[in-house]
């Protein structure tokens, strides 16, 4: 470290971005990515420490410090690389992780400047490898004979998948949607996250010899006791959380009221954004509310002003800082013009009086002792109610667990929710089962899924290994 | 990717196919349905399987043309394939035995009636029919249903064949010549409304079949609203069969128009294709 110290940039690289007025009209992706310029830049501010806070915080424990040294010596296909030694979904977490509660967060340039955009440069290696064509595979080493079953193909399924596919395993993912991917592909939206390159990860998994099967509700089409008894020595449920929740209010069942996952399963999944190209309709409502604080309360708010509404409003019942979505896409979502009404909640949707919405009665509420989460708990204003006129309404409050598995597999405990409950290394009251992700801990983020997902992969290789 | 293996047109406009899906043939029970995509743009709708058969690897299908969806259907061959197909979905019907029942079938509501009745009347039931349609022309599987039931009853709505009426005008009559245990009811939501409107002073416990729009078919993104007994249901995990007594069929009827404008466009794309 002889060389003399360079002036640190405090700010973070920006990435180019859509202006709000123009991608409002468009599904395509608002962050553009860095430039090489951007990249390298972006990289010369990282610090290099040897303890790197920043692998502490990332749930997949990727070698960021070693991924950004190649960054730096503008040696892109040795960083991803590098990253995806621990992380096989690199474009995706590079878009979607909130790195900003993880390893962004620990970041040592953080405690004086804005920390290094790990994030940005995660997604710009991954980018510039599928881009430039030069994905490769890893080296898999001989088939060790045991079968491994894979229930559900969102973030959880597909880190079992790579890693156990890399120790030898024959992997087969069972999705019960037409397309592989499950949130990814279904709830978040082309404009965060552009299903080419989910699909551009799940075909490099497919390269690597994970076989993925479609239309296949475990549960239904087959139950796991048959996978089990049939060919596979081990099952992994990744299956998610599932049932949309809705308020349980007066009028919630009129025409144009939605819960999150139809609305955005209609728009990514069947793409009604391209309606009548694509067969599957949606409503394109004039004035839309959006209920709920969370990332996927924006994305629903952000794809209804895409498909052309004049006002959306998201309607909270906290504050803004109770808001449980990622920062960055609070501030897409203000800039796009979407109007926050915080510390409110719906009391009744009223029907404009041939069975479709008309309006939303609303109440403020008033922050007062913290809950059981630790934020202050909202309780309303009597007398404060008002009147909100739109014509489609999105619930966007939260998912519970969906019985249709549980209930057809025998043995399988689960907690008073509904979750199932699994040992601190993923493995379910059942022999042979292990679980992760949303269907254990409730939604959550992709990361998160991943971490456990990489958890139960070391616990289904021990237990196989024996 | 899912075969037709056979195509037969029942009625003007309504069609039977029998279609390659051998873990579905295997696990599918009378009540089920699946969630089936015609083609890589298409979009998931549901139909009730007719029949089953485990020995060719296959289920069978009846639906109307009437909808885009449905027409792209009615236009493959034998040989063509179907890109999705997926179940068996939703709960199965209840069968057991209950004594005298009468099986209402409206319309195409004549093919999902025909596993339930050739089950009960195993399951040691009297079984009675009554098939209706609106006309002669579109009076479908009349022969499989004369097969699986003791009795049989056919009205048109012009009087072309059979009794000249509706199916409740038959069922009110049947309801006083005979002490029924069970009704149940399969057609245009319209139809299963009156069917249990006349069952519920008579407190004859009636079972519908419904069917709302649907996406995903297994919970996930609650399309299917439907209330029962003033409570939300998911129909597609919770039913579609229900107590008719207690199914808020205003908002059923309702729900099923909410995209009413977006058929006629997407019916004229179709034409326009063509064209």
């Amino acid at each position: 470290m002889a060389e003399k110290k360079k002036e640190i940039n405090p700010k973070k690289t920006p990435m180019p971005e859509q202006e709000p007025l123009v991608r409002i009209e468009n599904f395509n992706e608002v962050a553009l990515g860095y430039s090489v310029k951007n990249a390298i830049a972006e990289a010369e501010r990282c610090l290099s420490c040897k303890k790197a806070p920043c692998v502490g915080g990332c749930p997949v424990e990727v070698d960021i410090p070693a991924f950004i040294q190649f960054v730096k010596e503008g040696d892109f296909l040795k960083a991803v690389k590098k990253i995806k030694e621990k992380n096989i979904l690199p474009a995706i977490c590079g878009r979607v992780c909130p790195q900003e509660d993880q390893c962004e967060k620990y970041c040592t340039l953080g405690k004086k400047y804005e920390p290094i955009a790990i994030g940005r440069l995660e997604r710009f290696v991954a980018d510039f490898e599928r881009e430039k064509g030069l994905v490769e595979g890893f080296e898999v080493p001989k088939p060790n004979g045991k079968k491994v079953a894979v229930i559900g193909s969102g973030p959880s399924g597909l880190t079992v998948a790579g890693d156990l596919v890399k120790l030898g395993y024959d992997i087969t993912i069972f999705e019960a949607l037409h397309k592989p991917g499950g949130v990814l592909v279904y709830g978040i939206p082309e404009f965060r996250l552009p299903k080419k390159v989910v699909q551009a990860e799940i075909e490099f998994l497919q390269k690597m010899g994970v076989k993925i099967q479609t239309d296949v509700v475990v549960g239904k089409t087959v139950t796991i006791d048959e996978l089990l008894n049939q060919e596979y020595q081990a099952v992994f449920i990744g299956i998610g959380a599932g049932l949309p929740l809705f308020m349980g209010i007066e009028g919630e069942n009129l025409n144009g009221v939605y819960s999150a996952n139809e609305f955005l399963t209609r728009v990514n999944l069947m793409k009604a954004y391209l309606f009548p190209e694509y067969d599957t309709p949606i409503k394109r409502g004039e004035k839309v509310a959006v209920v709920g604080g969370g990332n996927v309360a924006l994305d629903s708010a952000r794809t209804a002003l895409r498909l052309g509404a004049k006002k959306v409003y998201l309607v909270y019942r906290r504050s803004e800082k109770e808001m449980p979505c990622r920062h960055e896409e609070f501030e897409h979502a203000k800039e796009e013009g979407v109007e926050f009404i915080f510390l409110t909640l719906p009391k009744r949707i009223l029907s404009r009086g041939n069975g479709w919405v008309g309006a939303i009665e609303c109440i403020k509420m008033i922050l007062g002792e913290p809950d059981e989460t630790g934020r202050r708990r909202p309780v309303p204003v009597s007398g404060s109610e008002f009147i909100l006129d739109v014509d489609v309404v999105v619930v966007a409050i939260g998912t519970r667990a969906n019985p249709l598995l549980p209930s057809t597999t025998p043995g399988l405990r689960l907690n008073e929710k509904g979750y199932i409950k699994i040992n601190e290394i993923g493995r379910t009251s059942k022999k042979g089962v292990f679980a992760g992700g949303d269907i254990v801990t409730g939604s959550a983020t992709v990361i998160s899924a991943m971490g456990a997902g990489r958890t139960a992969a070391r616990a289904i290789d021990e237990y196989l290994s024996k | 990717m899912f075969e037709i293996l056979k195509k037969e047109e029942l009625a003007p406009e309504i069609y039977l196919i029998e279609v390659k899906a051998e873990e579905v043939a295997k696990k599918a029970l009378p009540g089920q349905f699946v969630i089936i995509r015609v083609d890589e743009v298409g979009e998931r709708i549901p139909l009730t399987i007719v029949d089953f058969k485990s020995q060719n690897k296959s289920i069978t299908l009846v639906f109307q043309a009437v909808g885009k969806t449905t027409k792209k259907l009615a236009s493959l061959k034998v040989g063509d394939k179907i890109v999705d197909l997926v179940g068996p979905l939703g709960k199965p019907t209840e069968i057991k035995k209950y004594g005298k029942v009468i099986c209402v079938a409206g319309g195409i509501g004549a093919a999902p009636i025909f596993p339930i009745a050739r089950e009960l009347k195993r399951a040691k039931n009297y079984v009675i029919t009554i098939l209706g349609a609106r006309s002669k022309e579109l009076l479908i599987l009349e022969g499989n249903l004369l097969a699986v039931s003791h009795e049989l009853h056919i009205t048109t709505d012009d009087g072309s064949k059979g009794r000249h009426g509706l199916v409740t005008d038959a069922l009110k009559e049947l309801i006083k010549e005979n002490k029924v245990d069970l009704v149940i009811a399969i057609g245009p939501a319209i139809m299963m409304k009156f069917v249990s409107e006349v069952t519920k002073p008579e407190k004859i416990k009636t079972i519908v079949s419904l069917n709302p729009i649907m996406v995903d078919g297994t919970g996930m993104c609650g399309a299917c609203r439907v209330e029962v007994g003033e409570k939300t249901k998911f129909c597609c995990v919770d039913g579609p069969d229900f107590d008719g007594h207690l199914v808020d069929w205003n908002l059923l009827l309702s729900r099923q128009k909410v995209y009413l404008e977006e058929e006629k466009i997407a019916l004229e794309s179709l034409s326009e294709k063509a064209s």
